[in-house]
């Protein structure tokens, strides 16, 4: 019998947080590994473990897969959340290379210098508003349908409404002009499997605050 | 019968050139649009051609596709480069990513100011050398086949090339301690469609100078 998946990270959302949404989603239980010092991570490397040297990493089917990318692809594919073909496979990559870029700011904003934080959360703030939300309303708009492509979850719903939870920890407000979004959330957080992760004692991880910044400094080197 | 696939960027390199070769790969005539004033881009805003405002765009099989890598991937499979399954698939996008990740950096270099474009230059090289180049030695070492995976020509293989030939341009015995990678570039490079695009004469673009910089910092407003 197949084991299950097993993550390779310290314990923070850092880039492993949209796969364990991702095999949340999909129904699959899955293991952690958590990184908790500089020795952890060099005795990952130096079993030859992470192809480029880096996590992610997560042990599945038999593999042990890098690049958060590559990881969410495999995940997608394999439980029938990544479109009925090679158009909405298309779509739906379009929208999470979007999603990533957002996500991608406010994922950096915790290591930025002081001084710079008020500038980039100001400029999230105007992407968020007037780039990538209004894309996201456009395209549900256009078809009125529950989900994002094809009218049937992918990755790409599940991965926007982890979007919108990070975007309303930093600005609870931002979502507020955009009606559609705000349905999609509430839709999306009540499947089954979603609901429960999103309750204490699921796999979650929370905010990220200084201390994590401090551990993976020291675990990474930074 | 079909368009022609058409991109809309600047003409120069960035991020549309790993499409323009993954087309040529595959031997398949492309237009282009290049994007020369400010005016032309906001045009393409407005007439909402473009999803989140930002090119790459190719319009393809009646789609106005954006985010290189959603391109890149639409591309790969239609073309019969990704692989024979999931498995294949995931390999392949590990190993792009991985090379993708080192391009970005040479992509961003000349958009730096002086100091930090050295820095970055050096990283790259270091990089290459320490943690790329050695990972698909290995690969090509492990199998002994000609392509990296499923001995078969895939997108890994392209985009291998060019992160090659890129990194060459910075450093030309970069390779010096890779031989199957030597051969690999050999080989590849002989492949008609591939040496095709890199004759004089193709559309392959030149590595970016000053007015590039400037017409993409005009264009851009940054």
């Amino acid at each position: 019998m197949a084991g299950k998946p097993k993550l390779h990270y310290f314990n923070a959302r850092g880039r492993m947080e949209p796969i364990r949404w991702l095999l949340a989603a999909a129904g699959v239980e899955f293991e952690e590994q958590f990184l908790e010092s500089a020795e952890d991570l060099e005795k990952l490397k130096n079993d030859g473990y992470l192809m480029f040297q880096q996590v992610p990493m997560v042990e599945i089917d038999g593999m042990k897969l890098v690049q958060s990318r590559a990881i969410l692809n495999y995940i997608a594919s394999k439980y029938d959340l990544y479109g009925k073909d090679l158009k909405e496979r298309a779509l739906i990559d379009m929208y999470t290379e979007g999603m990533a870029d957002l996500y991608e700011m406010i994922l950096l904003l915790p290591l930025c210098r002081p001084e710079e934080k008020d500038t980039k959360i100001a400029l999230i703030q105007e992407k968020t508003k007037n780039r990538y939300f209004p894309a996201f309303e456009k395209v549900l708009k256009s078809h009125e349908q529950d989900y994002l492509v094809g009218n049937k979850l992918s990755r790409a719903d599940i991965q926007l409404v982890e979007l919108l939870y990070f975007v309303e920890e930093l600005d609870p407000s931002l979502i507020s002009s955009f009606p559609l979004l705000q349905a999609l959330k509430t839709r999306i957080s009540n499947l089954p499997t979603l609901k429960k992760f999103l309750q204490p004692g699921s796999p979650r991880k929370p905010p990220t605050n200084a201390k994590s910044v401090e551990e993976a400094r020291k675990i990474f080197k930074f | 019968m079909a368009a022609k696939p058409k991109l809309y960027y600047f003409h120069g390199r960035g991020r549309m050139e790993s499409i323009r070769w993954l087309l040529a790969a595959a031997g398949v005539e492309f237009e282009e649009e290049f994007l020369e004033t400010r005016e032309q881009y906001e045009k393409l805003q407005k007439d909402g051609c473009l999803l989140f405002g930002q090119v790459p765009l190719v319009e393809v099989d009646g789609m106005m596709l954006t985010q290189t890598r959603a391109i890149l991937s639409y591309l790969a499979a239609k073309f019969n480069f990704y692989g024979k399954d999931l498995k294949e698939r995931v390999r392949i996008d590990m190993y792009v990513d991985g090379t993708l990740d080192l391009m970005a950096m040479i992509m961003l270099a000349p958009f730096q100011r002086p100091e930090e474009k050295q820095e970055t230059l050096a990283s790259v090289i270091q990089k290459a050398k320490a943690r790329y180049f050695p990972v698909f030695e290995k690969i090509l070492k492990d199998h002994g086949e000609d392509f990296l995976v499923g001995n078969k020509f895939s997108w890994a293989d392209i985009q291998m090339l060019e992160a090659i030939l890129m990194v060459e341009e910075l450093n030309a015995s970069v390779l010096s301690d890779f031989p199957l990678l030597k051969a690999f570039k050999t080989r590849i490079s002989n492949i008609p469609t591939i040496k095709k695009f890199l004759q004089p004469g193709s559309q392959r673009k030149p590595p970016p100078d000053a007015h590039y910089v400037d017409l993409v910092s005009n264009i851009l407003q940054f």
